[in-house]
């Protein structure tokens, strides 16, 4: 550091004296509006979600290359092994495949967030008078539409391969829909782990960990009959055996209410924990 | 109540420590509405930590403050409403473009659609921005992104405006394109708390400064009372040649008072704010034979201000100027 603190004259060349008069019109008059509201501030906070995708649809490949790969594993490397034919097991793994794929994307909700907290962009939301929750709530709605995404493309694969869902598309988009509400309500689990580990990377193994046995020891892929006492047990009560029953039931016109009603009281209660956690250290972080 | 004009800040004891660190260690302040504050002070000295607890994003561990009137506990919704805040990191979203960001702040301080982007392109035109609305952000270089940074501070005007650090990193026209912006912006009315590393900067843009250090305010005052207090500006003196650099300072030593040998081993200055008596100076030095390169009135550095009020030199607390404020994000 030179210590020659001389400063130049600040010199105001033709071009800038227009300039300088549009800046002093745009600073001039802006009448605060009133307070967005709770909708509103979260709706923006899902374009800015839908905004990043946009310019780097890349993200996209995450939510459709992994459940192309893997219906076509299951049902062609497994299909023929587990089941007798192909249509039969698709028509079993496919509701199932759906849970599993769109539960997985969830993991990403909160490496986002953690992401995000490593920018400077946070603490202008943060100072912002908004309701608090928003971009948090926002985010996961924008991440919805990611999940809508995937939940499509396995879908229509799984037509073009001999799904073919009882229920017709009545049944297909009411499973879908319950399986994003469960996804809504596991995501605030994520942005939990998101605001409370340090690196995404963390957030990363933390999410799979967790998510991983969740998913293996559930009846998404195979009738838990054959499994030893014990681990049917807990394949039984796992959420996402009950959320794979009630979307296989939803798609193929033989669900049970029960188990409906116990994914919604799950997403329910996952959401009534963890979102004012994520949002109280959203706040503080 | 008192009949002075109100306090746009008036803040009394503000602590707070991370673990060990006492980043800031009882700082008062008192900002006048309508005026431009400079917050000066080195790396590590604190001034980050006291805006964000000004900005309601910190919460003070002792003392209290109020912004506008409003508590910034207990009233933190309210202080939200009226402030803004430019972070020392830049507080844009980098993987948006420059018209996206400001159409989602637009949105979020509960601009209608079509409004929200009127808006942005009268900001980006004003900033002259528009040529770069549409591209992201993460490809604009430092001074746009300042400027969208204050633009985007902008979008509903604000009360208060906090400027963390606005103009480190940035060359010299970008600067003064900052500076400008600042100088609109006080003359509409806003109330500016800057912090700042230059006091040069300090010097031209704030009515009033505190100088802070490790936590707390070292000075006040006007800027003129501060550099006062510091012994006024220096004359620079940049020799041809390192050998006559003894014999220069001896010629200052005597025309001027004192003399300074700068780290630059051709360099020398002295204190001196009188231009005439400089000129005075530095044609004596010619008329003695001393080859002299260049030569400059400037005021004192914060280096200098350092050392007049504290017996040491900023560089010597200096911490890791980039590392703090991310650690300080993941934690
Ligand atoms: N979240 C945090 N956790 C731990 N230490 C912190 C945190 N934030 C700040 N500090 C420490 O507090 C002290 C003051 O930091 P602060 O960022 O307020 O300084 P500053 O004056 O803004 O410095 P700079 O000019 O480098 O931006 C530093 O020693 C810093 O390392
Ligand atoms: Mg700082």
């Amino acid at each position: 550091m030179s210590t020659q603190t001389t400063h130049p004259q600040t010199t105001t060349p033709p071009a800038a004296a227009e300039e300088a008069a549009a800046l002093r019109k745009a600073l001039a008059s802006t009448p605060r509006p009133p307070r967005a509201t709770p909708r509103q501030a979260a709706m923006a906070f899902g374009w800015r979600g839908m905004l990043k995708v946009k310019h780097v649809p890349e993200q996209l490949l995450d939510v459709t290359i992994t459940p192309v790969m893997f219906v076509l594993m299951f049902t062609y490397l497994f299909g023929g092994a587990i089941a007798d034919s192909t249509g039969e097991y698709l028509n079993y793994i496919l509701p199932g495949v759906l849970v599993m794929s769109i539960l997985f994307t969830t993991v990403y909700s909160g490496i986002a967030l953690n992401t995000d907290l490593t920018k400077g962009v946070v603490d202008r939301f943060r100072s912002l008078p908004i309701w608090r929750p928003a971009p948090l709530v926002g985010a996961l709605l924008g991440d919805t539409v990611r999940y809508l995404i995937a939940g499509t493309v396995i879908v229509v694969l799984g037509v073009a391969l001999g799904f073919r869902p009882d229920a017709g598309i009545g049944g297909v988009l009411a499973a879908m829909a319950l399986v994003l509400v469960f996804a809504f309500g596991l995501s605030w689990v994520f942005t939990t782990l998101g605001l409370l580990l340090r690196s995404p990377s963390a957030v990363m193994n933390a999410g799979f960990m967790g998510i991983f046995p969740l998913t293996f020891l559930s009846n998404v892929f195979v009738e838990p009959e054959t499994l030893p006492a014990g681990l049917k047990a807990f394949v039984d009560v796992n959420p996402i055996s009950i959320l794979s029953t009630a979307s296989r039931g939803l798609m193929h016109g033989n669900a049970d209410t029960s188990d409906i009603l116990i994914v919604l009281a799950t997403a329910a209660a996952l959401t009534a924990i963890f979102a004012p956690l994520t949002t109280r250290l959203y706040r503080r972080a | 109540m008192t009949t002075q004009p109100p306090l746009a800040i008036e803040a009394t004891g503000l602590v707070k420590s991370f673990g060990e660190t006492r980043a800031v260690d009882g700082v008062d302040l008192a900002v006048r509405s309508g005026t431009v504050y400079g917050v000066l002070g080195p790396n590590g000295a604190g001034k980050t930590t006291t805006i964000r607890m000004l900005a309601t994003l910190l919460r003070p561990d002792e003392g209290s403050a109020r912004v506008l009137g409003h508590d910034i506990v207990r009233d933190a919704e309210t202080v939200r409403e009226l402030v803004s805040l430019t972070g020392q990191l830049a507080s844009v979203d980098e993987d948006l473009s420059g018209h996206e960001n400001l159409v989602l702040l637009g949105l979020l301080l509960g601009l209608r659609r079509a409004a929200a982007k009127t808006r942005a392109g009268e900001l980006l035109a004003a900033f002259g921005l528009s040529e770069a609305a549409g591209k992201l952000v993460k490809h604009y270089s430092g001074g746009m992104r300042r400027r969208l940074d204050i633009a985007a501070s902008i979008v509903v005007t604000p009360q208060l405006m906090f400027l963390d650090e606005p103009t480190t990193g940035l060359d010299p026209r970008s600067r003064n394109q900052v500076w400008d912006i600042i100088r609109t912006l006080v003359a509409e009315g806003t109330t500016i708390l800057l912090c700042t590393q230059y006091l040069d900067e300090a010097d031209q843009l704030a009515d009033r400064i505190a100088v802070i250090d490790r936590g707390t305010v070292i000075a006040e005052g006007t800027p003129a009372q501060l550099k006062a207090s510091v012994g006024s500006g220096a004359l620079h003196v940049r020799l041809l040649d390192p050998e006559q650099r003894p014999a220069a300072a001896q010629l200052l030593e005597r025309d001027l008072g004192s003399v300074h040998l700068e780290p630059d081993p051709a360099g020398v200055s002295a204190p001196c704010s009188d231009a005439d008596r400089a000129a005075e100076a530095v044609a004596e030095l010619s008329r003695a034979g001393v080859r002299i390169g260049g030569f400059s009135l400037g005021q004192p550095s914060l280096d200098e201000v350092f050392l007049a009020l504290t017996g040491r030199t900023a560089e010597e607390q200096t911490e890791d100027p980039a590392g703090d404020l991310h650690e300080e994000q993941a934690a």
